[in-house]
Order: C-alpha cells, then structure tokens, then sequence
C-alpha cells in the first residue's frame, strides 16, 4: 500500500483537479438547464404552458350565439350560416367576457361585402360575384340585401 | 368433465386477482384526475386547405393578425393569387399586404387564376427545428412547431431553414415569431382564428389522432398534395386540387 501511493502519488493531484471540475460542471449544469429540460424532447417544457397563457380575442361561434340566438337563426337559414359572426363584427372575446363593457361597431358595409363579393376571375366560378360599381350605382349592399341572410 | 373443489379454487383466485386489479386501477385513476382535461398525447395538428373554395377575401389573414398581435407588415399566413399562363411558364403571384385586405381584382381573363392561402406547415420533420442551436423551436407532442420566446437567441438560422418562409423576426422582440397554430385556442377547444373566421370554410383544422375528424375521409376521397413534398418535411397541411405551379 505505501509502495502504491508512493508510486501513484504523481497521478492524485490531476484527479482531485479532475474530480472538482467535474464537481463545477455537474453543479454549474444543474444550476443553468432549466427544470424539466428534455422531458418532451430537446426543449423546455415551460414553453408550451407559456404560449398557452396567450389570449383569445375571437370569441368563436358557439360564444355568439348563446346571446345572439335570433341573429344566429336568421343566418343559419340563409346562405351565410357558414360565415362566422366575428368574421364581419371583428374579434369580439373581450365583449363575450363582458358584454355591458366593450360594445362591437357596425362593420363598413362599403368595404365588408365587396371584399368577398367582389368579381376576380380567380375566384372559384360557383362563388357570387359583382362588379360592385355596375352593380349597384353606388347604392349600400344592405339596402337590398340582409347581411344575416342575403335575399333581395 | 368433473368440477373439482381444486378447479373452483384455482379459477376463482384469478378471477379475485383479476378484479382487485381492476379496482385497484380505477381508484387510482379516479382519484387523481388530471389537473388539465387537455392530452397532448390524444392530437395530432394538421389543417386542411381546399383549393376550389378559396375566394381570396383574406379574412384569415385578418383575423391571424388580429389574435396574435402580428406586427405590421409581417404574416403567419398570407394568401397568394396565382395567375399561371399556359404551360406553367412564369406563373405570376401577388399577394398584396399578404392579402390582408383581399385582392384588388384581377385584369388578366385569359390565364388560369386561382388562390392558395399558406401559413406554416407544421412539419414533423421540420427542418427549422434541426437547425435551432439552442432547443428554442421544437415540435410540440401533439405535432405543432412553435418557438420557445424565452429561449431563442434570434440568430434566424430557421428563419432560413424554413422551405415554405413561414418564420420572421419579429421587430421588437428580436426572437423568432411564427404561425402557432393558434396553441393557446385548440388547446381550449376552439378552432383557429383564420378556421374559425373563413367564410366559405376553405381551410379547416384537423386532429389525425382523432377517428371521427373528417381529415380522414377527405384525404381519402380528394386529390390532394403537400407543399414541396420533395423536401421530405413530412407537411401535415394538406391542400386538395392543388397546381402543379404553386411552389
């Protein structure tokens, strides 16, 4: 034994080094990766909890009509029952939470229904289309039409 | 056959064991139910985009904007008017302010003309999340690719990786920013915000994982292609009747 630490004792010096910069990184390491590093894959697992966080601002169909429920008849008789409410009202979330606080406008008839309506050849053929300005002289859609349910 | 006492005794003793097996399992699932009804292990993301239903109206694009806050001049999805002559020779495409307006109508009558929205791919091979140096992009288990704020270093290495230019920097906070497949909605229920708000419902989120979700009946019955299959990024947004054109 005395003749092995006299023989070795050259090499004990480096381990001690060797074992207190491992020491360093392994506390270091622990100390830098953040929890629950690689439990999904290489990432942090914080994250999707993060982006979760984000909020709503369209309220969504089912959320309209639990108030809106003869608005969301008359639509839903007509050709635009497909067509979200808050696709020509705007993002309305805030006003689902609180109705009383945060009261939606009227969208601009002049620039709501030509944007979908407008006449472009690439369009699919089936889909109504106008040349807004032969269409009507001027006059607003909703003279003619009912947005909820577009029948002359 | 005989039924011995032996026989009774050996068939009832695992039929006991069997049962206090399963009591044991339901108490400890009805116990602790899971603090979050959402399982990422339970979806699958994609979408699915119809070609022939597209108008152009750029609702979504609106509307992605509007719920994400994307800044100004800056899209997760765009919609693209393709006007292709004959032949495939130099299709011309526009997307004015990423169509976030619409279109303004076209004067060419004489080329085949149509749309083609496009946001991220949701690749599960995704090239931009290999590049990442820093494990800040990464596909999430229920197959969305989404961008840690944290911990990207804006280095814009996937930005470039991307095949489709689905990735920005976003100006203020200099980290990477991209379609999320509106997470925080589809986690809750809700479809995404350009689902949610195109009108003749062109594209539409689907769930592979899920057995009643029509993605299933419509991969089956349409002609349909991804994005630069060529790539090999396995793009789980499916457009059917697409041009050979569209790049």
């Amino acid at each position: 034994m005395q003749k092995f630490i006299r023989d070795s004792g050259h090499l004990i010096r480096p381990a001690i080094v060797l074992l207190a910069g491992l020491g360093l990184f392994m506390v270091i390491r622990a100390a830098v990766v953040p929890k629950g590093f690689g439990q999904y894959g290489h990432y942090r697992p914080g994250a999707l909890a993060a982006i979760r966080q984000h909020p709503v601002a369209y309220a969504g169909q089912g959320a309209c009509v639990l108030c809106h429920d003869e608005e969301g008849k008359v639509r839903a008789s007509g050709k635009h029952a497909h067509v979200a409410c808050e696709t020509c009202h705007g993002p309305l979330a805030k006003h689902a939470d609180d109705p009383g606080a945060n009261i939606p406008k009227l969208p601009t008839v002049a620039t709501l229904c030509v944007r979908c309506h407008e006449k472009d050849t690439a369009k699919p053929k089936t889909f109504p289309q106008v040349v807004s300005t032969e269409h009507s002289g001027g006059m607003a859609c909703n003279q003619c039409h009912k947005p909820h349910n577009p029948q002359l | 056959m005989e039924i011995t006492r032996r026989d009774i005794l050996s068939v009832g003793g695992k039929l006991l064991m069997i049962a206090s097996v399963g009591a044991t399992f339901e108490q400890i699932t009805g116990a602790k139910p899971p603090p979050d009804s959402y399982r990422m292990a339970s979806h699958w993301w994609g979408m699915i985009i119809d070609i022939d239903k597209c108008i152009g109206c750029g609702n979504c694009v609106h509307a992605c904007s509007n719920e994400n806050q994307v800044p100004k001049d800056y899209f997760r999805t765009w919609v693209e008017r393709y006007e292709v002559p004959e032949g495939y020779v130099n299709p011309r495409v526009s997307s004015p302010q990423g169509a976030i307006d619409g279109f303004p109508p076209s004067k060419q009558t004489s080329l085949k003309s149509f749309f083609v929205p496009k946001l991220c791919n949701q690749c599960a091979d995704s090239p931009c999340v290999q590049v990442c140096p820093v494990g800040a992009t990464f596909v999430s288990p229920d197959g969305v690719v989404l961008v840690d704020q944290d911990y990207c270093l804006g280095c814009r290495y996937c930005v470039q990786a991307c095949p489709y230019g689905c990735r920005y920097l976003h100006p203020e906070t200099e980290t990477v920013d991209k379609c999320t497949l509106c997470y925080h909605r589809i986690t809750q229920g809700l479809t995404t915000a350009c689902c949610e708000n195109c009108p003749t419902g062109a594209r539409q989120l689907v769930d592979f994982k899920n057995p009643n979700d029509p993605v299933h009946e419509f991969l089956r019955n349409n002609k349909v292609a991804v994005l630069k299959p060529n790539m090999a990024t396995g793009a789980k947004v499916y457009y059917k009747n697409l041009d050979g054109s569209v790049r």
